[in-house]
Formats: C-alpha cells, sequence, structure tokens
C-alpha cells in the first residue's frame, strides 16, 4: 500500500514534466499535423541552457536561500525564451517550406532536425553526463509524519510550477484573440487564411509556446534527476510523446492528462517490475503502440476523419 | 501508332516510362557492378586496407535495400528498421552461439545455412507480426509504431539476459562452410563475394517485384490507398508483404553481420542505426534501386572511412600550419548531426534524392502544387519515352 502511494507520488511529480513536453507536442500537431520529433531535443538544449546559468550563479548546498530562488527563476527565465526562439528557428528552417508538401516530407526532415539538435547538444556540453546543481533542498514533506512515504519538496515544486503554466496556456488558447487564430488555423488553415488571420505568424505562435514549455520543462526535470545528457532528449521525448497519443494528440486536457498517466506508469514499473528500470521503457513504448493501434484518438480525442 | 505527342501517345508513354530505367541509372548500375566485383583486387593493388571497413557498408547498403521496398515502394515510414536486423543477428546467435542456452540444449549442431533460413523467416514472423495490427494507421502514425518496436527489440536483448547474455553479447557464432572452403575472420575476401552474391539476390528479387503484379500494388498503395483499394488492390495482403519482405531482407543482413564478426551485441542496433539507413535510402533516391545503393555507399564511407581518416589529414594539416581550430576537428564526432543534416537538406531541396525515381518524382511535384491546381504535363516525348 505504502509503495503504491509512493509511485503515485512520485509519478504525478514526473508526470508534471512529462506533461510539460507533452503540450509542445499536442500543440504543434494539433495546428500542423506534423510530429514534431525534434522536441524532446530541444528540452535536451534547454536543459544545457538551464544547466547553464545554474552553474554561473555557482549553487550550492551553502547557497543563501535568496540566491537560490533567484537563480531558478532566472534559469526558468532563460530556458524558457530560449526554448521558444529555438523552436521558432526550427519551424522557420525545416519546416515551413514543406507545408504543402507530403506528410512524410516535413517528417523525415523533423526526424533530421533531431539528429541536428543533439549533435549541437554534444559539442555545447560534451558526451558526458553532467551533474545538475540541486537548487531546492533535499526536504521530505511528509518525514515528521513518519508513515513510510515520501514527498520532496522538490515534487511539490514541480506540481506549483507546473500548474500555472499550464492555466495560462489554456488561458492563451481558448481566450485570447492569438489563441483563436490558432484554433481557427488548426480547423482549416485555407479558410482561416481567408479570414485575415497570418498563417506563418499563428503557426510560428504555436511553435513559439511549445519551446516555452519545453525550457521549463528543461528546469524542473534537471530538478528532479540533478543530471542531464545530450542524449536525454530522444526517450524523454518519446516518452512525452506516448502522453500526448495517450491523452489524445491536439488535446491540451489530454496532453496534460497523459503526461501525468505516463509519469505514474513509469514509477509503477521501476517500483513493482522486477529489474523495473530496464524494462519501465518498454512498457511504456509498449503502451505507445497498444493505444495508436487500437485507440489513436487517445483517451480524450475525439474521433478524426482520415485524412491523408 | 498514333503520332507523337498526341495525347493517348503522351498518356502511354507515361505510363511505361517509370518502368524503364533512364541512361543514367543504366550508367551508375554497370560502374558499380563492375567495381564491386573487382574491388579486392583494387584494393590489393592500391593497399588501399579499405576491403574490411567495407563489409558493414555493403551490409548496410543490403538493409537500406529491404528499407526501399518498405518505404520506397510500399510508401510506409519504418523508423524501426533495425529491429528486424537485430531479430536475424540474434537468431542465428541465439541458435548457434555455444554461449547461448538454445544452442546448448539442441540435440544436434545448428549449421550456418539452416540458422540463415530459420532467420529469414522469424524476421519474416515478426514482420507481420508488427505489421498486422498497424494496417489501419496513418503515415504518421505507423511511423512512430514502427519507432516503438525499434526501441522495445533492443531493451529486450539486452534485458533477456538468460538468453542472450544481455550487454556482454553472444560470441562464437556460425560462420558458412562453401562447399568446403571454410569462413572465417581472416578470409576477407570470401566474405566480401558472399556478400557481392547475397547482393545480386536481393537486387534481382528487389527488381523482380518492384515490376510485379504485387510492386505495381504497392506504388498504387502509395499514391493514394483509398483509390488503390477501389480498384480491387487487397491493402491487407499488399502492406503485409511489404512489411514481411522488407524484414526478411533485413534478417538476412542480421544473419550476415553477426555471423562475419561472430558476434551479436544490443547497441548494435539502436534508433541511429534506423536513421543511418533512412538517411541512406533518402539520399539515393526513395524507390530507385541504383540510387539506394548509391546514397548508402556514399553515407556509409563517409561514416566509416572518410570521416576518420579526413580527421587525421584535418588534424595533419592543422599540426603542419599550426591553426590550432583544424587540430580539434574530430569528424567522427559529427556523424549523428551530419545524418541530420542529411535528411533535412534533402527534404528541403531534392526531395526525390540524388537520383530519383522517374514515378516518385512526379508524385511530389504534383503534391506539391497547391490543391485544385492543375499542373499540366506540356512536355513532348518520342517513343522511347524521352523529352523531346
Amino acid at each position: 500500500m505504502q509503495d503504491l502511494i509512493q509511485a503515485l507520488l512520485t509519478g504525478l511529480a514526473l508526470g508534471s514534466v512529462f506533461a510539460l513536453i507533452a503540450l509542445g507536442y499536442t500543440l504543434v500537431y494539433g495546428i500542423i499535423e506534423l510530429i514534431n520529433f525534434a522536441h524532446g531535443d530541444l528540452f535536451m538544449l534547454t536543459s544545457f541552457a538551464a544547466l547553464t546559468v545554474l552553474e554561473a550563479f555557482a549553487i550550492g548546498r551553502g547557497s543563501p536561500l535568496g540566491t537560490k530562488v533567484g537563480a531558478l527563476f532566472l534559469a526558468l527565465l532563460v530556458a524558457m525564451l530560449f526554448g521558444a526562439v529555438v523552436n521558432v528557428l526550427i519551424e522557420r528552417l525545416a519546416y515551413r517550406r514543406l507545408r504543402n508538401a507530403p506528410r512524410l516530407t516535413p517528417l523525415i526532415s523533423a526526424i533530421g532536425m533531431s539528429f541536428i539538435l543533439i549533435q549541437i547538444g554534444q559539442y555545447w556540453k560534451g558526451s558526458r553526463p553532467l551533474d545538475v546543481p540541486r537548487v531546492i533542498n533535499r526536504l521530505d514533506l511528509l518525514g515528521p509524519l513518519d508513515i513510510g512515504v515520501r514527498f520532496f519538496l522538490r515534487d511539490l515544486i514541480l506540481i506549483l510550477v507546473t500548474i500555472p503554466i499550464l492555466l495560462g496556456l489554456l488561458y492563451v488558447v481558448n481566450r485570447t484573440r492569438i489563441g483563436k487564430a490558432m484554433r481557427a488555423t488548426a480547423q482549416d488553415r485555407d479558410a482561416s487564411a481567408l479570414m485575415g488571420i497570418d498563417i506563418n505568424r499563428t503557426i510560428a505562435f504555436a511553435f513559439l509556446l511549445g519551446g516555452a514549455l519545453a525550457g521549463a520543462a528543461g528546469v524542473m526535470y534537471g530538478q528532479y534527476t540533478l543530471t542531464t545528457d545530450y542524449q536525454r532528449g530522444f526517450e524523454t521525448g518519446l516518452k512525452a510523446f506516448t502522453a500526448a497519443v495517450l491523452g489524445g494528440i491536439g488535446n491540451l486536457n489530454g496532453a496534460v492528462l497523459g503526461g501525468l498517466l505516463i509519469g505514474i506508469i513509469q514509477a509503477m514499473s521501476e517500483r513493482f517490475l522486477q529489474n523495473g528500470s530496464a524494462w519501465a521503457n518498454a512498457v511504456i513504448f509498449a503502451i505507445l503502440i497498444t493505444i495508436l493501434v487500437f485507440r489513436p484518438s487517445g483517451l480524450l480525442g475525439e474521433q478524426t476523419p482520415d485524412k491523408a | 501508332m498514333a503520332a507523337v505527342g498526341t495525347p493517348l501517345n503522351r498518356t502511354l508513354v507515361r505510363v511505361r516510362k517509370p518502368f524503364s530505367e533512364d541512361r543514367t541509372t543504366a550508367v551508375v548500375a554497370t560502374t558499380l557492378s563492375v567495381l564491386a566485383l573487382t574491388y579486392p583486387l583494387i584494393d590489393r593493388a592500391l593497399n588501399l586496407g579499405a576491403l574490411d571497413d567495407l563489409f558493414p557498408i555493403v551490409v548496410y547498403i543490403l538493409l537500406a535495400l529491404g528499407l526501399n521496398i518498405v518505404v520506397g515502394f510500399a510508401g510506409l515510414l519504418d523508423l524501426g528498421y533495425a529491429a528486424f536486423f537485430a531479430i536475424g543477428a540474434y537468431t542465428v546467435a541465439i541458435l548457434t552461439s555455444p554461449s547461448s542456452p538454445v544452442a546448448s540444449w539442441l540435440p544436434f549442431e545448428l549449421n550456418f545455412w539452416a540458422a540463415l533460413i530459420l532467420a529469414f523467416f522469424t524476421a519474416a514472423i515478426f514482420g507481420v507480426i508488427l505489421g498486422a495490427p498497424t494496417l489501419r494507421l496513418r503515415g504518421d502514425y505507423l511511423a512512430i509504431v514502427t519507432l516503438g518496436f525499434g526501441e522495445i527489440v533492443p531493451i529486450v536483448f539486452r534485458n533477456a539476459v538468460g538468453l542472450t547474455k544481455g550487454d556482454q553479447g553472444l560470441n562464437a557464432i556460425a560462420q558458412p562452410n562453401i562447399f568446403g572452403y571454410e569462413l572465417n575472420s581472416s578470409t576477407l575476401w570470401g566474405w566480401w563475394y558472399l556478400l557481392m552474391l547475397v547482393g545480386l539476390l536481393i537486387i534481382f528479387m528487389a527488381r523482380r517485384l518492384r515490376d510485379s503484379r504485387l510492386g505495381r500494388a504497392w506504388m498504387a498503395m502509395r499514391e493514394d490507398e483509398i483509390a488503390a483499394a477501389s480498384m480491387g488492390i487487397d491493402l491487407v495482403k499488399t502492406k503485409l508483404f511489404a512489411f514481411a519482405l522488407g524484414a526478411s531482407f533485413s534478417g538476412l543482413a542480421g544473419v550476415l553481420f553477426a555471423s562475419r564478426y561472430s558476434f551479436a551485441n544490443p547497441s548494435q542496433f539502436e534508433f541511429s542505426t534506423s536513421v543511418l539507413l533512412l538517411s541512406m535510402v533518402i539520399l539515393g533516391g526513395l524507390g530507385n534501386i541504383w540510387g539506394v545503393i548509391v546514397g548508402g555507399l556514399l553515407l556509409g564511407v563517409f561514416d566509416r572511412i572518410l570521416s576518420a581518416r579526413a580527421t587525421g589529414w584535418i588534424q595533419g594539416l592543422g599540426d603542419a600550419t599550426g591553426i590550432e581550430l583544424l587540430e580539434k576537428v574530430n569528424l567522427r564526432d559529427s556523424r549523428v548531426g551530419f545524418f541530420g543534416l542529411t535528411l533535412v537538406l534533402m527534404m528541403l531541396l531534392r526531395p526525390e534524392g540524388l537520383l530519383p525515381n522517374a514515378q516518385r518524382k512526379r508524385e511530389l511535384e504534383a503534391q506539391a502544387t497547391p490543391e485544385g491546381e492543375v499542373r499540366v504535363d506540356e512536355t513532348l516525348y518520342d517513343k522511347r519515352g524521352e523529352p523531346l
């Protein structure tokens, strides 16, 4: 029982990071039906950007609280800006010209982009795993209760950072003018253009939002695992994509739900399967395949007519 | 026969043209075949010492030819193709390696050829197992499912330690005996010509398949599934054949690879291998057999031979001239970025590849025009299908 609750709590914290990345996949897929393969690797690059900021502050165990909070906020800001700018650039360079090409052409371009980003990451910080300085103290919030279940301050902050970002995103997409333009473009690009919507700007904005979310995820994931490396993006990205598909790709609420579920599934397989950390990925990818095959619209997605 | 340029003639030529290969391809094919058959002699005469390095490249080209059936002919984007390579390699390893429990449990010792045939069919079966549930999926979802499969297979081989010895890998895999001529790790010429033999077989089969009823069904399906189905093509059967044949070719290459090095290890079959193969197919030209071979040769030689040697040359130049930047260049570390750049640039600038398949090229052009706009081909063709 304690194990179950523990896996649930760990899973929620981890899952909120997956949710942030999954939203980037879902935003882009929702608007141009492209699986943005490079998104996971963009997340990896933002974690490098965040690491650079934290290293500049020389954060250590004994750093004063003010410095820590400031460094964390600055890292968030820098990583989100960095992710947004890079993602918009990627769209401009590698995807925009292929918007009317056959469906697989931009997908292959995205795979290529993903490898280019991995290469940039390798040049930037080398091939070895990197230590991310611990900004949030290792404080067990449930420690005083002594119930055998642990919930760290880190986990709480992860969830607390994720929630306002999600609410803000929902507000932008559902309540603002540009959000309305995004929804219109997703429905019918040509008709939206005829109604005076700047399609290029709207699509670029979706990439901007997705990149910023990847930036936030880059900071929070770094605090969760305390390590990062240039190959981290592929696997994490694939898990986040699984989350987006599980929730129903194109659906924002679905991406969050899927992210939390994938986080919980990963935590559970690590805890309950024999040699679990080795098999957790296989479990998640098997779920991905099962969902795509049997319910491609995901848990919250609507059945869309086949366009291909 | 109608006069040149009448609508009927133009239509006829359009239909016939894809099935007759153009002159560039013929020149490339002849050059490559002669080079391939005489390479060991050239290598020895010029003292290049690259025969051993070329072995994996040729195996990758065979794999790319198999992938070309799935992606190029049938239009099904497979991102986990290396999984079947792994399945072929591990089948022969598990059946013949003395460190595997299966080989020691078998009452008799399986020889290479028996294992080869078993591996061929095992890979085909896995192709069908993966293919069957994915039949209803659209292009990009299919790609992700194959990617997931491609990730799971090495995880299984890595963690099923009892069967595969995990990361340690299986060694002492059976090697072929051709009419008393025993191949082992030092018989480079023997391996080379065995590869050429298998290569010829694969090229022959791929060409016959392409021009067969099944091949035409693949291409019809690639262009428009719904239209193909309404013309009476059985999509289920057609797709499954593409997966099964593609997978079995890959399995065959896996057997040769594992047997040549007498070793199989899970890290040889990861996603980057699948992407390398995809880059080869796309660089050369989706759907064009000789194009794929050229693409494979270019990328493979760069990846395995040129990157290392050029690094040496550039660093040497840096040493000689004292330019520090050149001394630090290491092209071997840049292989991943190089594949990525190849994919992006090809998609942006020449999606049909270096040596395009004529039919495929026209499809890409037709789809690139905005919907509703009909592009009329005004070129006149002579009887042989050459533009006038």
